[in-house]
């Protein structure tokens, strides 16, 4: 009886106060939708780290046959391809380098295969081969910061005809995507404002125009309790539905935007899957229902008095 | 039942009290009318024991709790206990007869078949039997205000009070609430009733508790209403 009671009250709240529910539906989507993207920007952040952290962070190529010809690119090439001794040095002194943590060697014929595998659809596949590719070393290092130490301890050696540092082309897309957090996390701070500033209003004029209905409660002696539930009901309900909006819209957005557009244009980096999007969702509608019920309470204080 | 000791109430930004150093006590099972011009001190009476103000000065103590102590929470079960009825009915019109009475044991979470039980009941004591599926708007205002008091019964409070009950009813009418009203009262339940109508008062011979400019000028058992003037 109670429950149903309540249940048929908050009905008709929602329903009087019909404007201002889609209003709070809607900012509240919005909001949230924000807060979704923020955190999957983060786990896309963070997997890509991960990924490329797994990786190898600095090549050193030495020089082969054709080399030996541009000698203004790589003037340390002028005596011809590296000798096997000139790689073994490099590697022997890589290996006594504390800040190194793991050198692999690959050869032309690895590189050739390791191609192959990584670009199977690239138009140049069919026409490379091992003298396309330079003896190489990857090397992983402790910490990926003191790539310059590494650098300079191998850059000059006879043989060695250039050092890559691989982080360094990474390093404008993971500005570009810690911006691109911060500014996802300035948007959702303003619309959370919005929010509740809507939300603490509809409350409001959800009170006001039910002056007589709590009147009449607190004469009879319903509790604070009672009086003020089908207010902070509604707009958790509301809030409720936002939230599952705002689901929908990032998982129509990684879909979209992930899926259909840049997984088919950069095959580079590996993309987030469906497991954080759908982690995300219950956060979402958890943060949206609090945060209204939240902003329903204190503004009863204030306008629903005993 | 209920006592008031050296209360005076200042409201905010108020020179002039609008209750001054009042002292009394009501006892169980009495009638008791409150008399007074407009600005008498009569609403702020009423509104004090039902703790929507508070005293600036004295105690005031009702059901045998002082009010001062009773914190927050408990107000809503100390409300149980009183019935309360307005010169403007306060129903709700969207609501039936049956709901508006059914309203008040909803809200305090009796369970249904209680509701069930006693909604009829009490409206057959007010004399409204068969018309529990009527809107309130259908009615007159004598049936409105019926509707109201079986509201404020309905939970068989202690203490029953009205404030200006009569006031918005022709003189038929209002003798109908009051033979409701006294009817009430011969149940036990203690009535106090806010008026400006003298022909009732000087017809029902009760006690008589007269404010003026926010002074008790008289308190006076089978008084009638025009005693000083």
């Amino acid at each position: 009886m109670r429950a149903q009671f309540v249940m048929a009250e908050i009905w008709i709240g929602l329903r009087r106060n019909l404007t201002m529910t889609i209003a709070v539906i809607v900012s509240v989507a919005l909001s949230l939708s924000l807060v979704g993207a923020a955190m999957l920007l983060n786990s896309q952040v963070n997997q890509m780290k991960g990924y490329w952290g797994d990786k190898v962070e600095v090549s050193i190529y030495f020089c082969n046959k054709s080399d030996q010809k541009d000698v203004k690119t790589t003037p340390n090439c002028a005596s011809g391809e590296a000798t096997q001794a000139q790689i073994d040095t490099v590697h022997g002194q890589l290996d006594k380098n504390p800040l190194v943590q793991k050198v692999y060697t690959e050869t032309p014929d690895q590189a050739v295969v390791n191609f192959k595998k990584q670009f199977p659809d690239s138009p140049l596949a069919p026409y490379v081969t091992a003298s396309s590719f330079n003896n190489s070393l990857r090397v992983k290092l402790t910490n990926p910061a003191l790539y310059q130490e590494v650098a300079s301890q191998v850059e000059g050696q006879p043989g060695v005809a250039k050092v890559d540092d691989q982080s360094a082309v990474l390093k404008p897309l993971f500005n570009l995507m810690n911006t691109a957090q911060w500014v996802a996390l300035a948007i959702m701070v303003i619309m959370f404002g919005v929010t509740l500033l809507l939300i603490v209003n509809t409350v409001r004029v959800s009170a006001f125009s039910r002056k007589r209905e709590t009147g009449i409660m607190r004469l009879v002696g319903a509790s604070n309790f009672y009086v003020q539930m089908p207010f902070i009901a509604e707009a958790a309900f509301a809030a409720a539905v936002g939230a599952v909006l705002a689901s929908g819209m990032i998982a129509v957005g990684k879909y979209v935007l992930i899926d259909m557009v840049l997984k088919k244009q950069i095959t580079l980096i590996s993309f987030i899957g469906w497991g954080p999007v759908i982690s995300v969702m219950p956060l979402l509608v958890v943060i949206g229902v609090g945060m209204s019920a939240l902003a329903a309470v204190l503004t009863l204080q204030k306008y629903l008095k005993v | 039942m209920i006592r008031f000791d050296n209360v005076t109430k200042t409201y905010p930004k108020q020179n002039r009290p609008a209750l001054d150093n009042v002292s009394l006590e009501i006892e169980k099972g009495e009638f008791v009318f409150l008399v007074g011009s407009s600005g008498s001190g009569k609403s702020t009476f009423l509104r004090l024991i039902l703790r929507e103000e508070r005293p600036s000065t004295g105690e005031v103590h009702v059901l045998g709790k002082d009010l001062a102590k009773l914190s927050n929470w408990k107000v809503p079960h100390m409300r149980r206990q009183l019935g309360t009825v307005f010169q403007d009915f306060r129903l709700l019109p969207n609501k039936t007869v049956g709901q508006n009475v059914a309203f008040a044991l909803e809200v305090i979470g009796k369970p249904r078949g209680t509701i069930k039980k006693v909604v009829p009941e009490v409206l057959e004591l007010v004399g409204l039997a068969g018309k529990q599926d009527r809107m309130p708007g259908e009615l007159s205002g004598g049936e409105q205000q019926r509707v109201a008091i079986a509201r404020a019964f309905v939970n068989r409070p202690m203490l029953l009070i009205a404030d200006e009950p009569t006031g918005n009813l022709d003189p038929q009418n209002s003798v109908g609430i009051m033979k409701l009203l006294d009817r009430i009262n011969r149940t036990g339940t203690t009535v106090l009733m806010a008026t400006h109508d003298q022909a009732i008062v000087d017809q029902m011979r009760k006690r008589v508790i007269e404010l003026d400019q926010g002074h008790l000028v008289r308190d006076q058992s089978r008084g009638v209403y025009g005693y000083q003037h």
